[in-house]
């Protein structure tokens, strides 16, 4: 800070003013009018309280600020309330008891306290704004004297013309008001750019606080094999077992427990045999069937047989047979193929690649399979035969039975006669061969 | 702000006793920030308060790391302390704008002394109140969600019917204009201790703060302006508020809950608390710093009469509830409060009617109205029953609601009750900094309402000077040559 009265011989300083004091408010309002009067008009008062009666006598007009604040509030009003809407309505519509997606009511309470933001930080940053704050640098502010002006000090600064000088200014002020002190100010004229150093310190700052958000934004565009960084478990670590792992908490050592004694899951009575196991009841074997089924190497075949049932328990329609065949294809045709010879891809395949334990799957269309009860191969079907693995636990029975009804059709189309076929359709038979 | 010329006649006290002039007002507020040597006591009661800081700070951070299950919330009580806390806290926040903002457009003069006072202490409590819902949260990492951001992520938006929402918004915005209404006030002020300021850390410090105020007509212009939009939007807020917060409850259909006395109940409850608050902190701290020439048994008498009638409007409040439950012929509301007064939480009931219908009834008394140790007893009781009261709002309902199979008992851990002592002390450390370093009384507002000097009394408007930093002696009232101006400059 400078004091102005001993540096008034430097060459560069400019004229602020003719600065007055007054002793009471009373004081500072007659003199601003008096000089009003006289024809001064560029006058600024100060004091430390706002001052009845200092604006009629500056004519200082009213402000614009209202209207400021007033737009303000209606722009927030009018945001807050389509944002609600958009949101809740549009973008993402809540479902909540049936109510209306946007109701008004519900929709007021945020509305409103929005318009109080917006209106109140209009009127906090508009009341600067027209005030020119912050202003740091103020030459007025140097002046010891004027440093009253928070205290109890009233001043009154009164500029020049361009047709008047600061000291005949300064004697008017002096011959027509009551002042207490009246004294010429002026400044010394230098730059109100901040120093160099305060520039490259702010950007040194913003450049490091930019480093956190792109180290965020690397780590979201890009891929890492490291496991995610947790700040927070969540719930992502839970103390549980997981499927075939081991446990201490039980006699076995097995995490997955086994079925009670003498339990069955809901659905599990299959009281129907015929369906369920493909065998007459009652039947002294189905016990074979339904706990054992048959061994790996097909060995109980040679044992003996349970009374299977010989054609399928189910109506057959066409919609069955096209189920059945859909099936076929999803579930049997990799190996034994699609037409049931047992070259499907995976049998080709293993051919070719030599694999010594390989075990061709059978033909569909061997005499031996032609003669077999449909329960037989529904229960193959069920628990595997041979290399076959058991297929009861994806192909429901319903499936299963579609399946083999499949294969009857198909072992049927494989060994037919020329007189299976309809009439018509002999002679164009004939042409192809 | 209010206008120079206003005192009013009729009144049979003025606003300012002493024989003080504009320098000595400025003299006795700063000189409390401005004294070099801090006393023993601040520093002890600045030690008491920063420790249960700590404290909260810790727990919370324990809370965190844990979870919610520190606390004795559990069903059916899911909404127990924390929130009772929070509406406590919320509640004292609204002395501060009513005093700032509805007395200033009812032209109550007397707001003057206390209204930056009141204002500090809204703000302290408005942060106080915020800390527990956002600790309630759960997982309190994820706050941020609340936040209608747009989010992929989420990929959703908040819920804008949820009266929890209507909450945040409304106790955010509170407290930003609060602060913004606060700080505004104190502009001036701080360009006071600015002047006045003779180390370059408190020059810089007030200086920046202060924005380079200058008290110029057309700022003071602007800032008036300012001030009467900001109070004239303040009013409408304070209401709504506490209005929003009852919402909380009101929205709901928990019987003892679902009522439309609500908003206004609260809101009387509110200001009734926040008013006995500003007396609890007012008498003592006018006797420590000196400030009873400013605050006078006058304003404490006022004080005192709010929180009668509010405290009548409470008790009334108590009373048309029960009515509206026996006249509504409503079995749940009717069990509600026949469970409030006479079931488990009876104790708290009675605790809570004793603290804030009978007890404020001694301010009909003048004795009680003008004699401060009676008036702090007498608030200390409201602030207890105020407690009580949203404790028994929210934790009866709760804990039987419609259905007697989930019906319990709610009781507080320890956690519980150390965090709302903690409370207290991030209250009074944040009141005790505000004390020390900021100007505790509106100084340019106390002056606009303080007779102007008479006529040509010089020795009147120069009995201080203020310690100005120049060593130079000060030139007011002396109309001699002017040693300032030595250089030659154009004056007298």
């Amino acid at each position: 800070m400078t004091d102005e009265a001993n540096k008034e011989d430097m060459p560069e300083r400019e004229s602020l003013g003719v600065l007055a004091e007054y002793r009471s408010p009373h004081e500072l309002v007659n003199a601003a009018k008096s000089l009003r009067e006289d024809g001064f008009t560029d006058m600024e008062a100060f004091s430390p309280f706002p001052v009845h009666g200092i604006d009629e006598a500056l004519g200082i007009k009213g402000s614009r600020l209202p209207w400021m604040v007033l737009t303000s509030g209606v722009f927030g009003g009018v945001v807050a309330l389509w944002f609600q809407w958009w949101t809740n309505t549009i973008d993402y519509p809540y479902i909540i008891s049936g109510k209306p997606f946007f109701s008004l009511p519900a929709n007021i309470p945020v509305t409103f306290e929005f318009t109080i933001l917006m209106s109140a930080f209009a009127a906090f940053f508009g009341m600067l704004l027209l005030n020119g704050l912050p202003r740091l640098a103020n030459p007025l502010l140097a002046n010891e004297r004027f440093r009253k002006v928070t205290n109890d000090g009233f001043f009154l600064l009164v500029k020049p013309s361009d047709k008047e000088n600061a000291s005949s200014v300064a004697t008017a002020v002096r011959d027509r008001t009551a002042a207490s002190s009246v004294e010429e100010l002026t400044f010394e004229k230098k730059s109100e750019r901040l120093p160099r150093y305060v520039g490259m310190a702010a950007a040194v700052l913003v450049s490091v606080a930019l480093l956190p958000p792109l180290m965020v934004a690397k780590a979201r565009a890009t891929t890492s094999d490291k496991p995610r960084f947790h700040n927070f478990f969540n719930m992502d670590f839970q103390p549980k077992f997981k499927a075939q792992t081991d446990s201490t908490l039980f006699a076995d050592g097995r995490a997955m427990r086994p079925r009670v004694e003498g339990t069955m899951p809901r659905g599990g009575l299959e009281l129907d045999s015929r369906f369920y196991f493909g065998v007459e009841e009652p039947d002294g074997l189905l016990h074979t069937v339904k706990q054992v089924g048959q061994q790996p190497d097909g060995s109980n075949e040679s044992g003996p047989q349970p009374n299977y049932v010989k054609t399928v328990p189910v109506p057959v329609d066409e919609e069955m047979l096209s189920r059945g065949r859909t099936q076929f294809n999803i579930h049997c045709s990799a190996c034994h193929g699609k037409a049931g010879y047992g070259n499907g891809l995976v049998s080709q395949r293993a051919i070719e690649l030599e694999q010594g334990t390989w075990v061709p799957p059978t033909s569909l269309h061997s005499p031996h399979l032609l003669d077999q009860p449909d329960g037989q191969i529904f229960n193959s079907i069920t628990n595997g035969v041979r290399k076959m693995s058991a297929y009861g636990h994806q192909v429901p029975p319903e499936d299963r039975w579609a399946i083999i009804a499949y294969i009857r059709a198909l072992q049927r189309s494989q060994n037919a006669s020329l007189e299976d076929v309809p009439e018509d359709y002999r002679q164009k038979l004939r042409e192809f061969n | 702000m209010s206008h120079a010329s206003v005192i009013v006649p009729s009144l049979d006290e003025p606003l300012v006793k002493g024989n003080h002039t504009y320098a000595s007002v400025t003299d006795t507020v700063c000189k409390i920030t401005e004294r070099t040597q801090t006393p023993r006591a601040w520093y002890i009661a600045f030690a008491v308060s920063v420790s249960l800081t700590a404290m909260l700070f810790g727990l919370i951070g324990y809370l965190i790391a844990t979870g919610v299950g520190v606390w004795g919330n559990n069903s059916p009580v899911f909404w127990a302390w924390p929130i009772t806390n929070f509406v406590f806290w919320v509640g004292i926040g609204h002395a501060g704008t009513l005093i700032s903002a509805i007395l200033f457009l009812f032209r109550q003069n007397w707001r003057t002394s206390i209204n930056r006072f009141a204002e500090a202490m809204t703000i302290f409590a408005v942060a106080c109140a915020g800390i527990f819902p956002a600790i309630h949260v759960g997982r309190i990492w994820f706050v941020y969600w609340l936040a209608p951001y747009p989010s992929q992520h989420l990929a959703m938006w908040p819920n804008f019917r949820s009266p929890l929402l209507w909450d945040v918004f409304a106790v955010s915005t509170y407290a930003t204009v609060s602060l913004l209404f606060w700080y505004m006030g104190m502009i001036p002020d701080l360009a006071t201790l600015r002047d006045r300021a003779t180390s370059k850390v408190k020059q810089f410090a007030y200086g920046v703060a202060s924005l380079g105020w200058t008290g110029s007509a057309r700022q003071w212009n602007r800032y008036e302006k300012a001030y009467m939009l900001l109070a004239a939007l303040a009013t409408p807020l304070v209401l709504s508020v506490h209005t929003i917060v009852s919402f909380d409850f009101a929205v709901s259909q928990v019987p003892g809950w679902h009522t439309t006395i609500f908003p206004p109940y609260f809101v009387a409850g509110a200001v009734f608390s926040g008013f006995a608050m500003v007396v609890t902190l007012m008498v003592p701290a006018r006797a420590w710093f000196g400030l009873k020439d400013f605050v006078t048994e006058r304003h404490l008498e006022n004080m005192t009469k709010i929180i009668l009638a509010t405290g009548s409007m409470v008790g009334f409040a108590y009373a048309t509830e029960f009515f509206i439950a026996w006249y509504s012929g409503n079995g749940y509301e009717q069990f509600a409060f026949v469970n409030r007064a006479f079931g488990p939480y009876a104790w708290a009931y009675w605790t809570m009617v004793s603290c804030n219908v009978i007890a404020p009834q001694m301010f009909w008394f003048k004795k009680a109205r003008t004699t401060p140790w009676i008036m702090v007893i007498i608030c200390i009781f409201v602030n207890i029953g105020m407690w009580f009261e949203r404790f028994v709002i929210t934790v009866t309902s709760l804990s039987r609601d419609f259905l007697p199979s989930s019906w319990g008992y709610f009781t507080p851990t320890p956690i519980d009750i150390l965090m709302f002592i903690g409370s207290f002390g991030l209250f009074f450390t944040l009141f005790l900094l505000f004390c020390r370093y900021l100007p505790m009384i509106a100084i340019s507002e106390v002056k606009g309402v303080m007779p102007p000097p008479p006529e040509g009394d010089v020795s009147r408007s120069a009995v201080t000077d203020g310690p100005a930093p120049s060593a130079e002696p000060s030139p007011v009232g002396n109309p001699g040559p002017n040693p300032f101006l030595a250089g030659g400059g154009a004056t007298i």
